[in-house]
């Protein structure tokens, strides 16, 4: 049926019919070049490509948004192989020089219902199964690392969660441990094997906390607890925490190196940080999921939202993570 | 008729050009760089020494907050941008001149990233300022990238000689704040202050916060 579409054109007037009047059947020719190009290329994406895919394996959710890029790698290359290989085996069998048919008018305009109906069926079933595939993969790992606001729809199973609060203002990440006293540092150290519940927020614009490596990306939003989820594995390391949403004139220089480390080691960084600052905590305000600015503007320092005389926003402190 | 096109294809090229080169120079419009790195011994310290002023009082933008950097020759330059030698212990010494506030975020208040991690204040030595305390902090000298933090404390804003255009001298109201830092291999680093002082604008972040000579600049650490 497909060697009518890619055959020379019948005569005019002459009826369609499946023949093959060259003599030579490029369905076939097409298709046993994509299954060598197929038989090369999947092994070569699985086993070479595959382990270098970003984001890497520092959390369960950074290794699933791997195996999501290869799934998706895995099923565009035959895609993308029949497109080029279609293309390429067109220009060259079927060109002016070797006295090729008129390409834009003629009978190889009229179409084929079979290879319309192929190829809308093909396409369809693949986007569905790629719909299918990625809202599992979204539900099944806690929301994947993405911010789901205050009130997480994906949320772990791990009894034990760590909440760490990320506060962005411009131009600058800090970090919050409520569990360790509610110290405030610029470094960012997580623990290993352990469910990390990521409480963003901002105190002036909209920023995004992007973790690359754990794969994690929430966006920090003024007055709003956005909650983000990742369980890291047992694999020790940095990884490098950026801005992702334009936010003024530093916006580029909004970065800075967080760590995974081992649980004891990161219990003993934990106390000892939560003793050295302890001075320092004494002068921040009470623990709270979102602070405000003065509305005054300038000169404006933070609050939790209900000790803000100015703010009369929703006060998100009732929303607590389960230790 | 043909001369009448060219002309008219001339004269455009022309406006298009005036076009082009006054955007392009308006962009390229950045303050004079100050290099303290020239005449550089290797393993002697350099000495940077600034001041904060509440509005500068001349230029485009004469109500705006500002530093100034004091070049080698001892005059006071409008300039956020320097040049230093690297792996070098830069002494840095500001003169605030200007009124404050509580910070936005507290943990500023710490001295982070200095030669002990503290600075002296007007001859003391200080690792932490209580920004809602007292007359708070006027602004803070702050490299993100290297981990530096100093918070620059206020003068009373009750104070009857306050300094009311740069540069100000030392019979103004001031405080004086001293602290040193290695500076680290060649490289851009930009530095800001993080007490948003520009007043008027969007949780008083736009302005003078955003603008490259008042109070963010750069520090290029050159080999």
């Amino acid at each position: 049926m497909a060697d009518a579409v890619m055959s020379p054109p019948p005569a005019p007037g002459a009826v369609r019919s499946p023949g093959v009047p060259d003599g030579r059947h490029h369905f076939q020719w097409m298709i046993g070049i994509w299954l060598v190009l197929m038989a090369a290329g999947e092994p070569i994406i699985y086993f070479a490509v595959g382990p270098h895919v970003p984001p890497g394996t520092l959390t369960s959710e950074a290794t699933g948004a791997q195996f999501d890029f290869y799934v998706l790698l895995m099923l565009a290359l035959p895609v993308i192989l029949g497109v080029w290989i279609y293309m390429g085996y067109a220009i060259w069998t079927w060109r002016a020089s070797r006295g090729g048919p008129e390409p834009a008018v003629g009978p190889y305009s009229w179409g084929h219902l079979g290879v319309q109906v192929g190829w809308i069926v093909s396409t369809t079933a693949i986007v569905l199964s790629m719909f299918v595939f990625g809202t599992y993969e979204l539900a099944a790992a806690s929301g994947a690392g993405g911010g789901q606001g205050p009130n997480p729809l994906f949320t772990p199973t791990a009894h034990r969660i760590l909440p760490v609060q990320v506060i962005a203002q411009q131009w600058l990440f800090t970090y919050r441990y409520p569990t360790f006293g509610g110290f405030e540092t610029n470094q960012l150290v997580i623990p290993a094997n352990t469910e990390i519940a990521f409480h963003v927020t901002s105190l002036d614009v909209i920023h995004d906390f992007w973790a690359y490596q754990l794969g994690v990306k929430a966006d920090a939003n003024p007055d709003y607890d956005n909650i983000a989820y990742a369980h890291t594995t047992n694999q020790l390391g940095n990884f490098t925490v950026r801005c992702d949403e334009l936010c003024g004139i530093w916006h580029g220089a909004m970065y800075n190196t967080g760590q995974v480390m081992s649980v004891p080691d990161f219990t003993k960084w934990a106390a000892s940080t939560e003793k050295e600052l302890a001075a320092a905590t004494k002068l921040l305000p009470p623990f709270a999921w979102t602070y405000t600015p003065d509305a005054n503007g300038a000169d404006g320092g933070y609050y939790p939202d209900s000790n803000d005389p100015y703010s009369n926003v929703e006060v998100y402190g009732a929303q607590k993570v389960k230790l | 008729m043909g001369k009448r096109i060219a002309a008219v294809a001339v004269l455009f090229c022309i406006a298009v050009g005036l076009v082009v080169f006054t955007a392009m120079d308006y962009l390229r419009s950045n303050p004079p760089t100050l290099n303290l790195a020239a005449g550089h011994r290797p393993g002697q310290p350099v000495d940077l020494t600034l001041q904060t002023v509440g509005t500068i009082g001349f230029g485009t933008h004469p109500s705006w907050v500002s530093y100034l950097t004091r070049s080698p020759d001892g005059k006071w330059v409008h300039t956020t941008l320097w040049d230093v030698p690297a792996h070098t212990l830069v002494h840095v010494t500001i003169f605030q001149y200007d009124t404050g506030g509580p910070l936005r975020n507290q943990f500023l208040g710490h001295v982070l990233g200095t030669v002990g991690g503290t600075m002296t204040l007007n001859g003391k030595t200080v690792s932490l300022i209580d920004s809602n305390a007292g007359n708070g902090v006027a602004h803070t000298f702050t490299i993100p990238t290297l981990g530096i933090d100093v918070p620059l404390a206020a003068n009373s804003s009750t104070s009857k000689n306050l300094c009311g255009a740069a540069p100000c001298t030392p019979n103004y109201v001031h405080n004086v704040i001293t602290f040193s830092f290695m500076s680290p291999g060649v490289g851009q680093y930009p530095w800001q202050c993080f007490l948003p002082c520009g007043l008027g604008y969007l949780y008083g972040n736009g302005g003078p916060m955003q603008s490259i000579g008042y109070m963010d600049g750069f520090m290029k650490v050159v080999s």
